[in-house]
């Protein structure tokens, strides 16, 4: 069982800040204490409060948990192995698969941010890596920002792509897992998923959020295009072998 | 703090951009566009939507029966022929009656029918920026850098609420994000709007709204907080017309943004940002343009050469459409690697280049956003870092970097962090760059150099092969786009013999000189 550790086991310390929509006063010092105590902490120490408008406060608090977490039950899916590198991947699709493959990725809905996927897909890479434009093993499909779900769709079918890597960087209000959603109900009605290999990427994106989500893998914040990359050779050739 | 540049080199840039941009204002000149004729129809008046929410502006404009002369003949002809004025033409149309033929009544009837509503039209133009300048003079701002923030919260009443917020903390400039879904729409949406994806959208009542939010607590803190949002997308030109009219401060304005990074047509967005920007510069709006954009993708030290050549091109473009240089804010950012040695001094050198090079540009500094990653304590310490080069190069206009960016849209802690940073580090660095001096050849002033040097072989590739041909060869931000691809291309079209824009006609006046 473990707590967080401020400077001694099991203190439990943790800290927190928040605004609250009324000016600031001593007693917004103290409903701010309450409040954190209300949510179960203990040794609540407001560090700071002061104004930051005339109709709002900010706090920094410090204060401890009583709660603690078994390690040994958590287990998170992780998006398969140590990456290869270009030339490897390229070398598994070509012995292994013996074909290219093709890859349609796409920022899906309304969302206008394609840092992401292109970070991903364009021949550039991210990091020093190259983008899956580079690899001879990848026929690479970037459709670009705004694409509706039902025309990404559209596009896989048409084209026969192995894999959809669907990006999401807004997260506004849920807009993110609706239309990662909507993906994957769409390409369930069209009776492709079960030959399409579905990928979620995005900043807030997690492997596990991904499995929730009914994606095959979810790819977040600093993934490399090579991660990507095995993911999709491996799984892949590991199909066709099956 | 002075950059030795060599002033030839600038001036050879200069000559180049305005090679580069003659030739495509020569096309602008022969060509117009739909969201053109609606701002036209806008400014005469005509507002609102019909029964199915479809806007006024647009179905008037879809019925013309030949665009080609443009909606000011035709609208012209129908006030002559029936007397009505410009709004009810559009509801007449709405509920199906067709336009006259332009044909039947002589152009100077056409002319003179029109007139009267051209003139409220300018009339209403200049009696906003009046007021702004009365106000600036009673409500002074603080000193630049002014600080700028962003809301985007999609719901306008909680906007305003974080605008007002904001204002208090010390915020001195407040831009409303449209909705993500926004620059491809090509109609402006109506009404005031409590939903939107990373952002709210831009509506007439919407700036209404927050303009009189921002002029309540103006008028509490004594000093004018500027009101900003996007003249970029399908709809420039009406974005710039309904911003004139409700006192918008500053627009975002990109001569190449929206075909680069929202594959907009190269045509379309050439016409519309020329109209958008002459409205602009009769408005007294100051534009902000977007080279940021082409740090946020790629290497910052690899495109800083792309970012100071898009800032000439832009400087050209506006020009031409009538900006002095007072309104042209043109765009940079921090978004150099924090961990390459020695980044913060190109940062600095980028940035006092700049301010060399356009010394009466306002110019727009964008805080980090690429290197940014949820890591909120060493993001604040970037943001300072950023601040501290915005104050030492006597940047005009700074976007507060938010702790928190990458994660979410700002929350309204995040913003009085943010302003918090900005304000103190301003205040302790006040006046840092006045007092030092650059090391002559050493390494803030080679780089700057190298970047120059840099920028006009860039230039001068692009001036050679023109810039429609460079854009679909991807000599910026390494985005190809054909000439005749992307979105909105079919609301482009060759102007009739005698096609008639009263307003751009009233815009047109000398082009401004570059500054030496």
């Amino acid at each position: 069982m473990i707590r967080p550790y401020g400077d001694t086991l099991d203190d439990g310390v943790v800290q927190l800040s928040f605004t609250l929509p009324i000016p600031w006063s001593e007693a917004a010092d103290e409903a701010a204490r309450q409040l954190v105590a209300q949510m179960g902490f203990t040794d609540v120490a407001v560090a700071d409060g002061r104004p930051i408008a005339s109709r709002f406060s900010f706090f920094v608090v410090y204060a401890r948990t009583p709660v603690a977490i078994d390690v040994s039950t958590i287990s998170v899916p992780a998006a398969g192995g140590e990456a290869l590198t270009m030339d490897a991947v390229d070398a598994l699709i070509a012995e292994r698969i013996g074909r290219k493959l093709k890859v349609v990725g796409a920022c899906i809905g309304t969302d206008a941010h394609t840092v992401g996927i292109d970070a991903i897909l364009n021949m550039k890479g991210y990091q020093g890596h190259s983008g899956l434009e580079r690899y001879h093993g990848f026929e690479v499909y970037n459709l670009g920002s705004q694409i509706a779900v039902d025309d990404l769709v559209r596009f896989a079918q048409e084209r026969e792509v192995d894999a959809i890597l669907a990006s999401q960087v807004v997260t506004q209000k849920g807009s993110d897992i609706a239309n990662f959603t909507a993906l994957a109900e769409r390409l369930e009605a069209a009776q492709l998923r079960g030959r399409i290999l579905l990928l979620a990427g995005g900043p807030r994106v997690t492997n596990l959020l991904a499995a929730e989500l009914g994606y095959d893998a979810g790819f977040g914040r600093g993934t490399l295009p090579s991660e990507v990359a095995t993911f999709i050779a491996r799984r892949i050739a590991e199909r066709d072998a099956a | 703090m002075k950059l030795r540049i060599d002033s030839v080199s600038v001036a050879h840039a200069r000559r180049l951009a305005g090679t580069i941009v003659d030739p495509v204002a020569d096309f602008i000149a022969g060509h117009s566009t739909l969201s053109v004729e609606r701002a036209v129809a806008r400014l005469c008046g005509v507002d609102g939507v019909d029964s199915q929410g479809v806007p006024l502006p647009n179905r008037l404009v879809d019925a013309l029966p030949e665009r080609e002369l443009g909606v000011a003949r035709v609208l012209g002809a129908a006030l002559a022929e029936t007397g009505r004025s410009p709004q009810q033409v559009a509801e007449a149309v709405a509920a199906g009656e067709p336009l006259p033929d332009p044909s039947r009544t002589p152009e100077t009837a056409q002319r003179a029918a029109l007139r009267p509503w051209i003139e409220r039209g300018l009339a209403r133009i200049d009696a906003v920026r009046a007021r702004r300048a009365e106000l600036l003079v009673r409500l002074p701002q603080a000193p630049p850098p002014l600080l700028y923030v962003i809301v985007a919260s999609g719901n306008i009443y909680e906007d305003r609420t974080a605008a007002v917020a904001a204002a208090e903390a010390g915020a001195q400039i407040v831009a409303v994000i449209r909705s993500t879904a926004q620059s491809l729409l090509d109609y402006v949406p109506y009404g005031a709007t409590t939903e939107g994806f990373g952002g709210t959208y831009a509506t007439q009542e919407n700036f209404r709204i927050m303009r009189a939010a921002l002029d309540d607590v103006s008028e509490r803190l004594g000093r004018y907080v500027m009101l900003t949002n996007y003249a970029s997308g399908l709809c420039m030109p009406e974005i710039a017309a309904t911003a004139a009219l409700e006192r918008l401060d500053m627009l975002l304005n990109d001569s190449m943004y929206g075909i680069l990074f929202r594959d907009i047509n190269m045509q379309r967005t050439f016409v519309d940002q020329h109209f958008s920007r002459q409205l602009n510069a009769r408005s007294g709006i100051i534009i902000n343009t977007g080279e940021d954009n082409y740090l946020t993708t790629a290497d910052a030290i690899e495109q800083a050469p792309a970012v100071l050549a898009s800032q000439f091109v832009n400087e050209a473009f506006a020009h031409r459409a009538g900006l002095p240089d007072e309104q042209i804010g043109l765009g940079d950012a921090y978004e150099i690697d924090p961990d390459l040695e020695d980044g913060f001094l190109f940062a600095l050198a980028q940035a006092q280049l700049a301010r060399q090079i356009f010394p009466a540009a306002p110019l727009k500094y964008m805080p980090p956003t690429k290197h940014m990653t949820g890591n909120i304590f060493k993001g604040h310490l970037i943001d300072a870092m950023f601040n501290l080069t915005s104050v030492m190069t006597g940047q005009t206009i700074h976007l507060c970097g938010m702790l928190t960016e990458a994660i979410h849209t700002p929350l309204l802690g995040d913003r009085a962090l943010a302003l918090e940073n900005a304000r103190y580090v301003m205040r302790t660095a006040r006046h840092f760059g006045d007092e030092i001096e650059i090391k002559a050849g050493g390494r803030i002033e080679r780089r700057a150099q190298d970047v120059l040097a840099a920028t006009l072989r860039l230039l001068e590739d692009v001036a050679q092969r023109g810039l429609m041909t460079a854009i679909e060869a991807g000599s910026f931000a390494d985005v190809r786009r054909p000439r005749s691809g992307g979105r909105g291309l079919e609301g482009v079209f060759a102007k009739h013999p005698a096609y008639w824009n009263p307003f751009a006609e009233a815009l047109a006046g000398e082009p401004v000189a570059a500054t030496r």
